[in-house]
């Protein structure tokens, strides 16, 4: 049960966004500028950095969320979300992904823990330096959106088949206000 | 050392927020309405929950910077540092020592946010919204403290520097400056 009553009945981030709209408006502007940019790195890059951080924080909700809308920009190739969330080091991704999940990895834990060496490494395998901004940022605001979603206790939609609908909404038509005052995808 | 090119005369997140101004823009205006915005909660109180979750996250350029916020809007140093040591016999009302002991929680993670610990903080005034924003707030800092040290930003260690800063939060708040922050090169 939620830690407050949201007074709607949405699944995850969506229950919160309808409950403060005048905060969801900004949060929603900064997913969709770092989610669905497409200056250097990809969409489905981005989404993987946000699939990977969730999985580490341990939000069910967020990580199979974006890994599903990952999945849609990756055509459908799942095997690669997989993949990432074993060990991404072996990952059938690009050296400069892998760096950059180096990164993203560091700032989950602490903005702290990424190194000099961390950031050479990604640097070598063809980071730009707004591919590392994007990186830390990505990764930095899923600590938010993921500690929002559970801190709240938000509900966490059990059906599995629910996850790929809500991911093709994002996919068309991106992140904002849409997505919880439409009526949701069945 | 930044580990990006970042300008010099800004140190900390100003240099950020001025390096990619489009994810700046709804970054500031979340934190704008979450910390000056209408609520139940004072500004003060708003910014010891900055603290107290900068803190935790050993982030020395926010924890100076909401230190010296929360410092000048409650007109006195000692709770700040008191709130920093332990919240449990900090001079703060009960109800806050349970917001800010909620947003503590959320600093080491969403799942740490007990039901136990939500309750207290009904029985002791809280309203659905302040938890709400609480959680968000604990939340956003986590995000800030982040972007701060995972780009190795700069913190001044002079303590003038976060006083004006804390002078600057009170009186701008988090909007971006009309006028930008080319006038503060001289200074630097």
């Amino acid at each position: 049960m939620p830690h407050i009553d949201f007074k709607n009945d949405l699944p995850g981030i969506r229950s919160a966004l309808a409950y403060s709209p005048e905060t969801a408006a900004p949060l929603g502007v900064l997913a969709e500028i770092l989610l669905r940019s497409d200056e250097g790195l990809t969409r489905a890059e981005r989404e993987l950095i946000a699939t990977y951080v969730s999985y580490l924080n341990d939000c069910f909700y967020c990580h199979h969320s974006h890994g599903e809308i990952a999945c849609i920009y990756l055509d459908g190739d799942r095997e690669i979300i997989d993949q990432v969330r074993n060990d991404f080091s072996t990952a059938d991704i690009s050296e400069k992904l892998k760096g950059l999940l180096r990164i993203a990895g560091k700032v989950q834990q602490s903005g702290k823990a990424v190194t000099t060496d961390d950031v050479v490494h990604a640097k070598n395998s063809g980071a730009t330096d707004k591919d590392i901004h994007d990186t830390v940022l990505i990764a930095a605001a899923f600590c938010m959106f993921n500690r929002y979603v559970d801190g709240l206790a938000t509900t966490t939609p059990k059906d599995m088949s629910s996850y790929p609908l809500r991911a093709k909404q994002v996919a068309e038509k991106g992140y904002g206000n849409h997505i919880y005052t439409e009526k949701q995808p069945a | 050392m930044p580990y990006i090119p970042l300008e010099e005369h800004l140190p900390g997140i100003t240099g950020l927020l001025e390096y990619r101004k489009d994810t700046a823009a709804p970054i500031r205006e979340l934190t704008q309405f979450l910390l000056r915005g209408p609520s139940s909660l004072t500004e003060g109180e708003r910014e010891l929950i900055a603290t107290i979750v900068s803190h935790r996250n050993e982030c020395r350029f926010c924890t100076a910077a909401h230190t010296a916020a929360a410092d000048i809007l409650l007109e006195e140093e000692e709770t700040s540092a008191r709130v920093k040591q332990d919240i449990a016999t900090a001079p703060v009302s009960d109800k806050m020592k349970a917001l800010l002991t909620i947003a503590a929680l959320v600093q080491q993670g969403g799942k740490y946010v007990t039901p136990e610990s939500i309750e207290k903080a009904k029985d002791l005034g809280a309203t659905d919204i302040e938890i709400h924003d609480t959680v968000l707030i604990a939340a956003l800092f986590c995000l800030y403290n982040r972007y701060v040290d995972g780009l190795s930003t700069v913190a001044p260690t002079d303590p003038g520097f976060y006083k004006g800063l804390g002078e600057r939060l009170k009186n701008h708040g988090y909007n971006r400056l009309p006028q930008g922050y080319d006038h503060l090169k001289k200074k630097a």
